[in-house]
Formats: C-alpha cells, sequence, structure tokens
C-alpha cells in the first residue's frame, strides 16, 4: 500500500512539474508568437507605404514633367513617326 | 503565631478554590460564543465574496492581468485595371492628451516641441484650448509619434489611426474621391463602395505580465474583418492622357468647366473620365465644394448636334430614309408655329449623309417631323437617355427626356438636333456604342470588367453601319470636324455647338462637344468631349473639341497597341477656313 501511495506521490509531483514547464513554455512561444506578428504588422505597413511611394513616384503626371523639364524630352510629332507593318496582323496584342 | 499564621492562611486558600470553580461557568460559553461569531462572520464574508460581490471582485482582478487589444484591420485599397494604386491607407498616429493630467518638466516639453517640430508655447496653448481633450498632433508617421511616446511624458497618449492617400491626386479625384473622419467615404467610389471597401476592426482579450506584454490569449471577441481592395475599370495611364488634353483645351479657350470620357467598346467599362475644375484630395480643406463635383456623371446639358445621329438612326431603323435620301435645307431656315429654326450656313439639297456631315439642323428637323414622335421617344430611351447610367457612382443624375405625348412640333423639331433634352456625358459616351457596335447598347461601368459584355440590341445592324458611315464623313474634309483625324486611324464622330440654356432663353454661351469612336473600321473606344463655355479661340465644336478627341484617341490607341487601319498620310485637314462650322 505505502509503495502505491509513494508511486503515485512521484507521478503526481512529475505531473505538476511537468504542468509548469509547459505553462512556461507556452507563455514563452505566446510571447514570440506576439513578436513575430508584430513584426508582419511593420512589414505590412511598411509594404503599404512603398505601394503609395511606388505609385506616387510612378504617377504618369510626375514622370512626363520631369521627361519634359529635366531630360528634355519631347512627344513626336506625327511627321516623326513611322507605323512599320508586321508581316501578320498583331490581332493578338491587346 | 502559628495558630494565626494558620488563620490568616486558611481562608485565602479557600477564597481562592471558589474563584477556580465559579468563573468558568460563563466564560467557556462566551469565549465559544465569540469564537462562533467569528467564524459565522468568517463564512458570510466568504460567501457573499464568492456569490454576492462576485462579478465586482472578479472584474476587478481581470483588470489587473488581462486587457482587451484592438487589433487594426484597415481599408481596402482603390486600384486601376493594371492594379497601379489610386487609394491607399496607411497607419498613422496621433498624440493626444487630458490637458489637467498632462505633466511634463521644461526640457520634455522642449523635446516634444522639437519632435513635433513646434514650439512649446504653441503645445501649451492647445492644452489651454480645451479642457477636457486635446490632440497634440494629428495623423503623424508611427516613428515620430515613436519618439514622442519614449519621452515618457505623464499624460501623454498616442492612438492608432489611419489615413488615405491618393496618389492620383487632383487627376483621379473626381472617380475615387475621398473619406472623411474614421475612415468613412464621403465622396466618389469611397463613398459608394464604403462597405467593401471599410474593414471592421477586431478585438481580443489577453492576459498581461508585469511589463505589460501579452502572454497569453484569452479570447477573441471578434474577429477583424480586412477591407477588401477594389479594381476599377479605369486605365491610369489613359486618364492621365485624358485629363492633360482636357486641362489644356480648357486653358487655350478659357473655359468655365470640362469633361471627358473614354469608353470601352467591347466591355462598356469607363477607362478615363477626367474633369475640370478639379482639386487634390490629399489637400482640401480649403476647396469649394463646386470642384469636387463630377460634372461628367452629375451634371447635365444640352447636347445639341451630338444627338442627330440618333435622329437619323430612328429614321432610318423606322425605313423612312435612306442614307442617300435627298432633303431640301434651303433656305436654311424652317418656321414652325411661331419659332423658325436655323442653320449656321445655308446649304442647298442634301443627302441625308450630309445632314450629318454638315450638321444640318433644318435637315434633321425635317427628318425628325416625319417620324412620329413616339419613334423618335423611344429611340432615345433606349439610347439610355433619360435614365441614370447606372455606373456605380453616388450622385449621377438621369438627364430629362420629357414623355413623346407632351412634345409640341417644335419640340419635337428641336429635340432632332440636341435641345429640349438633357442628358449627362457619360450617358452621351454610351449611347454612342450602338453605332460603335452594329446596334448595341453596352452598360457602362466603373468596375472592372472580364472579358466581352453583351449589349442590349437597340438599331438594326445595317443602320448601325450606316450612321458610322455618315459619323466617318464628318471628320473628312468637308464635314464639320477634319480636325478630329488622327494620324493612322480612321475615326468618326460628330460635333455640337450647344447655346446654354439659361433661366427661360438661350444666351450666347455655348457648350462644345465631340463625341467619337476609332478606329473607325473595328472601333476599340469610344471617346466624348465636353468644353463648358469656351471664350477664347473659337466655339465651334469642331474647333475645341475635335483636336482634344484627336489628340486623346490617338494616344489612347497608340498605348493600347490597337493595329492601325489607315495610312499614315491619312489625315486631310481643308486649307484654313474651308471648316464647315454649326451650330447645335
Amino acid at each position: 500500500m505505502t509503495r502505491v501511495n509513494l508511486l503515485l506521490l512521484a507521478v503526481l509531483v512529475a505531473c505538476a512539474l511537468s504542468l509548469v514547464t509547459s505553462r512556461h513554455q507556452a507563455r514563452r512561444l505566446f510571447v514570440e508568437l506576439e513578436r513575430a506578428q508584430g513584426v508582419a504588422r511593420g512589414f505590412e505597413t511598411e509594404y503599404g507605404q512603398l505601394q503609395l511611394e511606388q505609385s506616387t513616384w510612378g504617377m504618369p503626371a510626375r514622370v512626363e514633367k520631369i521627361a519634359r523639364e529635366q531630360l528634355r524630352m519631347q512627344l513626336p510629332t506625327s511627321a516623326r513617326t513611322e507605323v512599320v507593318a508586321l508581316p501578320a496582323a498583331p490581332e493578338a496584342t491587346r | 503565631m502559628k495558630p494565626t499564621a494558620h488563620a490568616l492562611r486558611g481562608p485565602a486558600l479557600r477564597k481562592d478554590a471558589a474563584a477556580v470553580l465559579v468563573l468558568p461557568r460563563l466564560r467557556a460559553p462566551v469565549v465559544f460564543g465569540a469564537l462562533a461569531l467569528l467564524f459565522v462572520s468568517l463564512i458570510v464574508r466568504s460567501v457573499y465574496l464568492q456569490w454576492i460581490d462576485n462579478e465586482f471582485l472578479q472584474s476587478q482582478g481581470s483588470a489587473r492581468h488581462s486587457r482587451d487589444l484592438e487589433v487594426p484591420a484597415h481599408r481596402g485599397r482603390i486600384v486601376d485595371r493594371s492594379g497601379e494604386a489610386l487609394a491607399v491607407s496607411t497607419p498613422v498616429k496621433s498624440l493626444w492628451a487630458f490637458p489637467d493630467k498632462f505633466e511634463s518638466t521644461p526640457e520634455q516639453l522642449a523635446a516634444l516641441a522639437k519632435i513635433l517640430d513646434t514650439t512649446p508655447q504653441r503645445i501649451k496653448a492647445r492644452l489651454d484650448a480645451n479642457e477636457d481633450f486635446a490632440f497634440l498632433a494629428r495623423q503623424i508617421a508611427p516613428e515620430t509619434s515613436a519618439r514622442a511616446m519614449a519621452l515618457s511624458i505623464h499624460g501623454l497618449h498616442d492612438q492608432n489611426e489611419y489615413r488615405r492617400y491618393y496618389p492620383g491626386g487632383e487627376v483621379t479625384a473626381h472617380i475615387v474621391g475621398f473619406t472623411g473622419d474614421h475612415d468613412a467615404g464621403q465622396e466618389g467610389i469611397e463613398l459608394a463602395q464604403q462597405q467593401w471597401l471599410a474593414g471592421v476592426p477586431g478585438s481580443r482579450r489577453v492576459i498581461i505580465n508585469r511589463r505589460s506584454e501579452a502572454v497569453e490569449d484569452v479570447a477573441a471577441i471578434r474577429a477583424p474583418q480586412a477591407g477588401r481592395d477594389l479594381a476599377l475599370s479605369i486605365d491610369a495611364r489613359l486618364q492621365y492622357l485624358a485629363f492633360r488634353e482636357l486641362k489644356a483645351a480648357v486653358d487655350k479657350h478659357k473655359a468655365k468647366a470640362g469633361g471627358l470620357v473614354i469608353l470601352d467598346v467591347a466591355t462598356g467599362e469607363i477607362l478615363a473620365l477626367a474633369n475640370w475644375p478639379t482639386y487634390n484630395p490629399n489637400r482640401r480643406d480649403k476647396v469649394a465644394r463646386d470642384r469636387m463635383r463630377n460634372r461628367a456623371l452629375t451634371d447635365v446639358f444640352e447636347p445639341g448636334s451630338t444627338l442627330k445621329p440618333f435622329t437619323i438612326a430612328a429614321a432610318l431603323d423606322a425605313g423612312r430614309i435612306r442614307p442617300e435620301t435627298v432633303i431640301q435645307t434651303a433656305p436654311g431656315t424652317m418656321t414652325i408655329g411661331s419659332a423658325t429654326i436655323h442653320d449656321a450656313h445655308a446649304e442647298g439639297a442634301l443627302t441625308v449623309e450630309q445632314v450629318i456631315q454638315k450638321s444640318s439642323n433644318v435637315g434633321a428637323a425635317k427628318i425628325a417631323l416625319g417620324l412620329p414622335r413616339e419613334t423618335m421617344w423611344q429611340m432615345f430611351s433606349e439610347s439610355g437617355f433619360g435614365a441614370s447610367p447606372q455606373t456605380g457612382y453616388p450622385g449621377e443624375v438621369a438627364g430629362r427626356l420629357r414623355p413623346a405625348k407632351s412634345w409640341r412640333p417644335i419640340e419635337q423639331a428641336t429635340m432632332a438636333y440636341g435641345h429640349g433634352i438633357s442628358v449627362n456625358l457619360v450617358q452621351l459616351a454610351r449611347a454612342y456604342t450602338i453605332f460603335a457596335t452594329d446596334g448595341e447598347l453596352k452598360p457602362a461601368t466603373l468596375f472592372l470588367t472580364d472579358g466581352h459584355v453583351a449589349g442590349r440590341p437597340v438599331l438594326k445592324p445595317q443602320t448601325a453601319r450606316a450612321v458610322r458611315r455618315m459619323l466617318e464623313l464628318v471628320t473628312q474634309p468637308g464635314g464639320t470636324a477634319p480636325r478630329a483625324q488622327v494620324v493612322g486611324y480612321r475615326v468618326a464622330g460628330k460635333t455640337g455647338t450647344a447655346h446654354k440654356l439659361e433661366g427661360r432663353g438661350y444666351t450666347n454661351r455655348y457648350v462644345s462637344s465631340f463625341v467619337g469612336f476609332a478606329p473607325a473600321s473595328h472601333p476599340r473606344l469610344v471617346v466624348a468631349v465636353m468644353i463648358d463655355e469656351p471664350t477664347a479661340g473659337g466655339h465651334y465644336g469642331g474647333i475645341v473639341a475635335a483636336p482634344v478627341f484627336s489628340n486623346v484617341t490617338g494616344g489612347a490607341l497608340r498605348m493600347l497597341g490597337v493595329p492601325t487601319d489607315a495610312p499614315i498620310d491619312n489625315v486631310v485637314l481643308p486649307p484654313d477656313g474651308g471648316e464647315i462650322d454649326e451650330e447645335t
């Protein structure tokens, strides 16, 4: 009887300790998850800002202004345009 | 001595014995009673704590170790047909404080002012301005806010907000619209698609440790719902082209306003919709409401001659005339009852084709008067006039098409050339899809559509083709709009120069317009241009609006890689002054 009791006590202590460690583990992992999610949110924010930046820099109005004023480019007039007919009618270019 | 001593002792001993025997009789019950009372009170207290006051204590307990966190959900983006962003939300922070709880050392305040790019005096003024609550900075970059919060000033708080940015600025302002406070759509697509775009922030409860870090999830109270992205039918490149050309024309002719619409013939998608005047949605504090109106959809005008092809189409479809039927338009005026209608230039006998090419009011009126008014009404109605175009834009107007029963002959005659009826520019562009296709009216939409969209048949295919031919003649020498021609492409269209209606009569101010499509051999785009009150450099549709059409159509077809259908030396401009002018 005493032996059984001792055995059960040992099992109980082991269970209790494993509960404590798993609990600790869970919290530690949770904190890590939180941090990772925070980083992910940060990246999402940055992605949004980069998208915004991309479309702001790439807006046709700005591109044209730079092309005209800084690079001194011009739209070719029809007199300076040559249309090249392709052998097969490119019906697929849509 | 001894007995005395004994005598003295005796009574004393006896007295002691009596005390031991007598006192316990009362003491035991008292002590017992007191202890029992203590136990009862403990039980009562624990019952009270455990069952009666439980809620308060629980909430106090959880307030100390758990916290509700908001899970942000941001608003969906609005993108153009190729995914280019037209409206994006980015997270920003706002700093706020309860003025009576705000405590800072002068050094902290100076540091804060430096971070926020202001002065300590201004911060103090802000705090003094309102007793209850004060924003110290609104919608600032998260990094700036983090630096301010790092000063750990007592009573300074930050909150998450989103700010909406519109990279397209004034070019796409009228289509996209903007959001107001709390990310709620206030104008344009932002308003119309609020449900689709808006995110619903979620909330969850976590257990926190002493450093206020979440250590365990307790419950998700509400799952966040991110806003969905929305793809418009707009093509950012064409939109810019349309805007640039429209603005140039409005400037050149010192006009009051203008509008330009590009429609995809196959799908009815609106590829570009430009308006002038416009505004910058990113900085709209002092913008007049007037500039925010999407005139192409929310304003109506009398279209003038651009409506003539519909009159002709109705007569052709009913078999009343044929393209080569001759109509006598001399002497260039026509009197109906008490009213007289005029042609800008008196012509003689014209074929139906020439009535369109030279835009004869008398010719169109004569053809209209040969038709039952119901037939004409039906033509206009089936082309989408008098009904809202259903593009999905808030506040779009239907225009006015009066019931046929109420038309008097003079009204039927003027309606033949677009007076006494009002339309918006998108309606007009959309109506021209019946000539650009073989008689099908396409639904106009602002949203990205996949593939071919079936239209509603309005005209017989041969009627549509006949009118298309006439419209191509308009852009040839001898027509009203040779300036609409495009290098390398055949184009077709119709000019309009309508007197503006004000109060009860017509004024000498004009609406100049041109609606057309290209390439004429296999139309891909419908382009409608409207210039409101040009005051310099002419006012005829062929002079003011047609060149805009030419520039926009040429540019758009090249950008879309549409194969040319004419030789590059196709543009034939008549010598100066050789153009046919028209009015209405």
